[in-house]
């Protein structure tokens, strides 16, 4: 089946707060085990659309599909099927590390044979093994990501969806960060994520840019650079949404 | 000056937009002192009383007559003997006096129900008091100093205002200097060539005037509406009122030293300060009645000598020579804790 | 030139963390200068002690000839500094924030409107909107202004454009150009790697101390590294695999590729040889220019070995 193929899928999405029309009629498909960069001005939407997308908050109109589930009638379902990291919120700090990735696996449902055996690997895999009773507080911020990665796709989700999820860190954290990324990708896991960093749109298969709540350019960033004859996403960035009214 | 006049009108705008916390303090003070004042007492009023009288004889009728008319009585007229104990389970009255003429002397017993052991004490005390006021030979003479009536909103007004200074200058003053901490402007006013000094009493001006306001508020409504006598010493009330303002700002300023976030600040406040004035202040709880341990830790908490030295004044209008031993209390705590938090501040670099 | 700051192996400890470490550095008049590091290297510490707002615990920090510590107050008025959040009072309006920060220093807003006209201009059109409902960019420009009002000698600016999207990032660099221009020295902080070429020079700091400091492109043209851009289907099997081979010293993602750091020995036709067999598809190697990234990421490398 076609939709199969879509994780996410909307259409004529909007969202209006009284007169303000916050999101206006976008529509996009992201494809299973696609890395999907979500970019945007501040104020142009982006938080409002990923909230939808998310089961947060309902749209004024319009349709959409995450991971199989209705967005305006299973929102709840949604949840389940969904992983969530943003740079703001991500982990408890005095909480030790294991017990933090435990909470966040039993908040998603799994039981705890499943949370074991899903955790022993995890850290192995993250070379974190022998950190797991220290407290998330005591250690550094590249792991702290790592660790805050792991516990939104713990539950396996089929989309994750990152909310500025690199912001302050240093290029070499920032570059391990992306490896994990591509690793879930490479496992068929379907990435979402937003970034103020245009050189990481590069890094995403396709690259979606709002300005003024609407879609002002989707397709690959090389495909993008070619479009507008320039050497960066930066670049892209600016002359895609120079005309911005919005956010002033 | 233009810096100190600007610094005090940032901080008199902040109090005016924040309509929310403007309008908690303006209002509690006044809401409390109200509800303190005729809602809550410990006053007992209404007591409905029945009477059980054997034979009647000049004297019981003259006992009978003064219950009546008696204003803290509601009197349920006479009653059969055998009708007292239901009467009394149902709840339809509160107390049953039984009278009896024993050869031309009066005997008599009080029935209460105590289901509230200190309204019945009060009550008992009540009817006692009738009864000995009828009969001739009176071996007692009972006389209430101060407050005649008992009243206890009298007394609830210093206790309350002892509460909100220490709400408004140390809770609020020293949330709003760890705010500014919390939100990196500290960081900007400190870079600027104004003295840390003028920065300080930039806050603490504005939150004195807000208390002065509070205080003017507070002593017109105790005056009129609640009916405290108003006599000459006024004056004295304001000037240790203002000392003991002084005094809570510090404590704002000494806890807005140590703490970083707002929510520290609050809680500190609240639980090291707040509570304690409502507990061992003397505010509710008598001091006397306390354990020796917690009478010395009373000694420590200033709103208790503010609110003894306002009960000398207001409530038994002493002059202020009686208060000089709170007033030397008050002003030395207010040194020391005005010297910590000024030394805390200056070292915090 | 005669350094308008010079800092002489300044260390700041907060209890057992050394947030400085021993770092010496001098900026000349009228240069924009920045200091480029991930959060906690030890940058935000550097500001609040040029600031006048930490004592370090050991070295001296001179601005303007004064020292820090000792002539703090002269040296307030000489300093614009504008913290790493956005710290203005978010319920006083644009007008109030202004005309506070201005009665701070013992100015009008109008005698040195001239230097910050060209950055308040678009705030001008809401001036009774509180700070607080201001966009990300607007705020920026609205505490930038507050920091020039009193006509400093030299801007300090810890990381002003975190957060903020690119398009408010390229004005806020052609503001700084401007003033610059007019003569102010500045000092700014960022985390975005690609805004460092903006800058003169910068001085890349790393847990408490400082990596290198010279111009963005002496410093790429330092970097003197076998460097190659590698790409296939498959992008998470081509990094383990080029890591798995001996001569490749580092390979780390970049952007729609990756960079491979080869030893002397690596020979890129070898490698994608290599990469054909093991099933990969589409692979391309071939060399690739290094930029500030790639230096950070190697200056850090080489500190671990």
């Amino acid at each position: 089946m076609k939709e199969n193929d879509n994780v996410i899928s909307v259409k004529g999405l909007t969202k209006r707060f009284g007169d303000f029309t916050a999101v206006d009629n976008i529509s996009f498909d992201v494809k299973r085990g696609e890395i999907f960069g979500f970019l945007g001005a501040n104020g142009a939407g982006k938080t409002t659309a990923m909230r939808m997308l998310c089961g947060l908050s309902y749209p004024t109109s319009g349709d959409g599909y995450v991971a199989g589930c209705d967005i305006n009638r299973q929102a709840d379902e949604i949840k389940r099927h969904i992983g969530y990291m943003s740079q703001k919120f991500s982990l408890y700090g005095n909480l030790s590390l294991e017990e933090n990735l435990k909470l966040f696996a039993t908040i998603y449902g799994m039981t705890d044979e499943e949370i074991k055996a899903s955790s022993k690997k995890l850290f192995e895999e993250l070379e974190m093994d022998s950190m797991r009773d220290t407290l998330v507080k005591d250690i550094p911020v590249g792991w702290k990501q790592k660790l805050a990665f792991a516990t939104a796709t713990i539950h396996r989700p089929e989309v994750v969806f990152l909310d500025e999820p690199t912001g302050g860190v240093d290029p070499a954290t920032r570059r391990k960060f992306w490896e994990l990324i591509y690793k879930a990708a490479s496992e068929g896991m379907t990435i979402f994520v937003t970034t103020h960093y245009l050189d990481e749109a590069e890094y995403c298969n396709r690259v979606s840019i709002m300005v003024d709540g609407k879609i002002s350019a989707l397709a690959s960033p090389e495909v993008l650079k070619e479009k507008y004859h320039v050497e960066t996403m930066d670049e892209v960035f600016r002359i895609v949404a120079k005309d911005a009214i919005r956010g002033e | 000056m233009a810096i100190f006049q600007s610094l005090i009108k940032k901080e008199a705008l902040h109090v005016v937009r924040d309509t929310r916390t403007m309008v908690i303090t303006l209002l509690m003070p006044l809401v409390l002192l109200l509800l303190f004042g005729f809602a809550i007492s410990t006053e007992v009023n209404n007591i409905k009383l029945l009477a059980v009288v054997e034979r009647h004889n000049d004297a019981t009728r003259d006992i009978l007559e003064r219950l009546r008319v008696n204003d803290y009585f509601t009197f349920m007229g006479l009653s059969a003997a055998s009708e007292v104990e239901r009467v009394l389970r149902s709840g339809e009255a509160d107390a049953a006096l039984f009278l009896k003429d024993d050869n031309g002397e009066i005997k008599s017993q009080i029935i209460v129900d105590a289901s509230n052991a200190s309204a019945a004490q009060a009550i008992t005390g009540y009817i006692r008091g009738v009864i000995t006021g009828a009969t001739t030979f009176d071996p007692i003479i009972n006389h209430t100093l101060y407050n005649p009536q008992m009243k206890s909103s009298y007394n609830f007004v210093p206790g309350i205002m002892g509460m909100i200074f220490i709400l408004i200058c140390a809770i609020i003053t020293s949330v709003s200097i760890v705010r500014e901490k919390e939100r990196g402007t500290m960081d900007l006013l400190l870079v600027s060539p104004v003295r840390p000094v003028t920065i300080m009493l930039g806050k603490l001006v504005p939150y004195f005037m807000l208390s002065c306001i509070i205080l003017a508020a507070m002593l017109t409504i105790s005056y009129t509406v609640l009916g405290l006598p108003m006599s000459g010493n006024v004056f004295d009330v304001i000037a240790i009122s203002l000392i003991y303002i002084v005094l809570s700002l510090s404590i704002g300023l000494l806890v807005s030293t140590v703490v970083d976030t707002q929510l520290t600040a609050l809680i500190v406040s609240a639980v090291a300060f707040m509570l304690p004035v409502i507990m061992l202040s003397g505010m509710i709880f008598p001091i006397d009645n306390m354990p020796v341990i917690l009478q010395w830790v009373s000694c420590i908490i200033p709103a208790r000598w503010y609110t003894e030295a306002m009960r000398k004044l207001m409530i038994e209008q002493l002059d202020i020579s009686a208060v000089m031993k709170e007033i030397v209390i008050l002003v030395m705590m207010t040194v020391i804790l005005l010297v910590a938090a000024v030394k805390k501040f200056n070292s915090g670099k | 030139m005669n350094p308008i700051i010079r800092l002489n192996e300044i260390t700041k400890r907060y209890g057992g963390l050394v947030a400085v470490d021993e770092v010496s550095l001098t900026v000349d008049r009228g240069e924009m200068f920045g200091i480029i590091g991930p959060d906690g290297s030890g940058k935000s510490t550097l500001y609040k002690i040029l600031a006048t707002l930490l004592k370090p615990d050991k070295g001296t920090a001179t601005v303007c000839g004064f020292d820090t510590v000792k002539d703090y107050k002269r040296l307030r008025t000489m300093i614009g500094y504008m913290p790493e959040r956005f710290s203005l009072y978010q319920d006083l309006t644009v007008e109030e924030n202004l005309s506070f920060f201005a009665s701070l220093f013992g100015v009008s807003v109008k005698e040195n409107y001239d230097l910050i006209a060209p950055i308040f201009g678009q705030l001008e059109r809401f001036p009774s909107r509180k700070a607080g409902a201001l966009s990300g960019g607007m705020k920026q420009k609205l505490a930038l202004s507050c920091a020039l009002i009193h006509r400093p000698e030299i801007l300090l600016l810890d990381e002003p454009t975190t957060g903020v999207d690119a398009v408010s990032r390229g004005e806020f660099w052609d503001m700084l150009s401007t003033l610059k221009r007019k003569g102010i020295t500045i000092i700014v902080s960022t985390s975005y790697m690609d805004e460092a070429t903006r800058c003169e020079r910068i001085a890349m700091m790393n847990k408490g101390h400082i990596l290198d400091i010279d111009t963005p492109s002496n410093l790429v043209a330092g970097l003197g590294e076998n460097l190659y851009n590698a790409v296939s289907d498959d992008m998470f099997g081509l990094l383990t695999q080029l890591r798995s081979m001996p001569d490749v010293i580092d390979c780390y993602t970049f952007g729609a590729t990756l960079h491979v750091v080869g030893s002397n020995s690596f020979n890129s036709d070898k490698a994608m040889a290599k990469l054909l067999v093991s099933g990969h598809k589409d692979v391309k190697i071939y060399p690739a220019k290094g930029n500030i990234e790639d230096v950070f990421i190697k200056l850090t490398r080489d500190e671990r070995e």
